[in-house]
């Protein structure tokens, strides 16, 4: 080993080790954000370390200078402008759209990578030409498939793509089926130096990608962005298969590992398994033919006014947001409508259900930045036993983890999945536009048990209502 | 290296990310999840690697540049979503007192 390569050594170790303190420190409160500003320095530093290795060997030509900085300034200032810009409701979709970028690059630089080989072990034949084969391949299938995937659950999140009835067809596995097995073939073709196949295999892996993401429902969406996360480290895993980088390996499969772990945190909250998420289909395309449906027949409606003389007798209070407050855009709104009624003494508490908003984690999110205190988020397993104790309830946008039915109705497609016990509570209150159904497509119970009442209207307007109701009854003003 | 080390390393880089999130509050998972997607950007090392080699004015060198270009989309944005997602859960008399 000569100097470069110590140097080399030395700074590849310091960055995986940090990347691993980086996503440990990254699931903890405490010390998230200083984990992702050390993951940050960790991904700088690989960068550092791998420019001055061929500066210090085989130096790096004036016209590659030209096109890494090219390259680097569009994608960072791009990047940049879409992080600080978009709003903090869109989150998912912004995740996606990164993590579909990921995947792409991966696929690029596995395609230049075969059809101009530069590695000159490659190139020389003694690392064997099928493994340099194999690994391209395998970053192609996957790159694409992240790529396409993330960018159909991003259209689908955003509200761009709608589930068409028609991917709800059983014969859709077995179009599915094909597309893997011509990409299968074009691997083989392309391993036995078949070159144009490469396009074959990256047109089939990419219509897959497009194929497997398209009838999953909205509500499952959470999921699979989180396994093509998953993917896109694979991806990345690969590509170091393809460029000889043990750094490049490592971050990418541990991101590929604590990805999958996610995913399975989060069909867990949703009661879903993986393999139901991923070939079930879309769940409301399904319900609505069969089980579920259902006409309300007791439903009470009241209005923002009885509703505010309701909560200033309240004592306590829970609120349980889900994405209907996201969308409205009414977490500030409602952080001003709970302020009002701590000043008056009245004990206020979030209740949070694992899956409330698009994500796990996005409620907290979006509470955060209106300011709501975090000692008020409370998750499911605590609150849950706080509900018979507890004078209202505000609903505001979520259903389906309200509905009793998950509980009682062992017929119902929600059965087994954990909810909020909220008709536990004196008095509930549902803030809802309609009464269209939840993502599930599937009745609420809730609604029509005797101490729900509805107030109809976007979220965002009943809220503000509530707060003029709120100060003619003289709360929050001392 | 040789293919059978590289091997080891992929199978023990995976067993490490098993390993490291055992136990997450749910308030973390969509900033856990960003700040992964955003070290799956790792690939703009391959990208840099293609550049690095590639011969003069060989269309490797505008696939790469393309490639680091996205790459970078993903690391830099997802850093930066991150932290405005995290800083919103930091305590913050500071930040407040304006």
């Amino acid at each position: 080993m000569n100097l470069p390569d110590i140097i080399k050594f030395v700074i590849d170790l310091l960055a995986v080790l940090l990347l691993a303190l980086g996503i440990k420190g990254l699931s903890k409160v405490r010390s998230a954000r200083e984990a992702n500003i050390l993951a940050a320095f960790a991904m700088l530093l690989s960068v550092v370390g791998l420019l001055s290795y061929y500066l210090g060997t085989s130096g790096i030509p004036s016209q590659s200078w030209a096109w890494i900085i090219v390259g680097s300034l569009v994608g960072s200032l791009l990047g940049t402008l879409l992080a600080k810009k978009v709003p903090m409701t869109s989150m998912p979709e912004t995740v996606a759209l990164f993590n579909g970028f990921g995947g792409m690059s991966s696929l690029l630089v596995a395609i230049g990578a075969f059809l101009f080989p530069f590695n000159e072990v490659a190139k020389a034949g003694s690392l064997e030409p099928f493994i340099n084969d194999a690994s391209i391949s395998v970053s192609i299938f996957v790159g694409a498939i992240t790529f396409s995937g993330s960018i159909v659950a991003m259209a689908k999140l955003q509200g761009w793509l709608s589930t068409p009835g028609w991917t709800q067809v059983k014969a859709r596995h077995f179009v599915n089926i094909v597309f893997g097995v011509t990409s299968l073939i074009s691997f083989i073709y392309l391993i036995s130096g078949n070159v144009s196949s490469i396009w074959l295999l990256v047109i089939a892996s990419t219509l897959l990608g497009i194929g497997v993401t398209l009838p999953i429902g909205g509500a499952d969406m959470p999921v699979v962005i989180s396994l093509l996360n998953s993917y896109s480290g694979i991806a990345a895993a690969a590509a170091g298969f393809v460029v000889d980088s043990q750094l490049l390996i490592v971050a990418g499969a541990m991101v590929g590992a604590a990805g999958l772990i996610l995913t399975q945190v989060m069909c867990k909250g949703m009661n879903r398994s993986l393999i139901s998420v991923l070939f079930g289909g879309s769940l409301s395309a399904q319900t609505t033919t069969s089980s579920g449906s259902g006409e309300y027949t007791n439903i009470t409606s009241c209005s923002v006014e009885e509703c505010a003389l309701t909560l200033e007798a309240a004592n306590r209070v829970i609120v349980v947001p889900g994405y209907g407050l996201a969308v409205a855009q009414a977490q500030h709104t409602l952080r001003e409508v709970t302020k009002k009624l701590e000043q008056n003494g009245i004990e206020v508490v979030y209740a949070i259900h694992p899956v409330a908003g698009r994500m796990p984690g996005h409620m907290n999110v979006l509470l955060a930045e209106a300011d709501v205190p975090y000692e008020q988020l409370k998750e499911m397993d605590v609150v849950n036993p706080e509900f018979p104790a507890t004078d209202v309830v505000l609903v505001l946008g979520a259903n389906d983890v309200v509905n009793p039915q998950a509980k009682n109705d062992k017929s119902s497609p929600l059965y087994g999945m954990p909810v909020l016990d909220v008709q536990e509570a004196r008095t509930v209150f549902v803030i809802k536009r309609g009464m269209s159904a939840g993502y599930s497509g599937i009745k609420n119970d809730l609604f029509d048990l005797p101490n729900t009442s509805m107030v109809f209207g976007d979220a965002k307007k009943v809220l503000s209502e509530l707060i003029g109701e709120l100060k003619d009854l003289g709360v929050g003003d001392k | 290296m040789n293919f059978d080390s590289l091997l080891w390393v992929l199978l023990l880089g995976s067993l490490l990310g098993l390993e490291l999130i055992g136990k997450v509050p749910p308030t973390l998972h969509t900033p856990l999840m960003s700040g992964a997607n955003a070290i799956s950007g790792i690939t703009m090392l391959a990208a840099l690697t293609a550049i690095i080699k590639a011969e003069p004015n060989s269309p490797l060198l505008i696939i790469g540049s393309i490639s680091l270009g996205f790459a970078l989309f993903n690391v830099v944005g997802g850093f930066f979503v991150t932290d405005r997602m995290l800083a919103m859960f930091s305590r913050k008399p500071t930040k407040k007192n304006k």
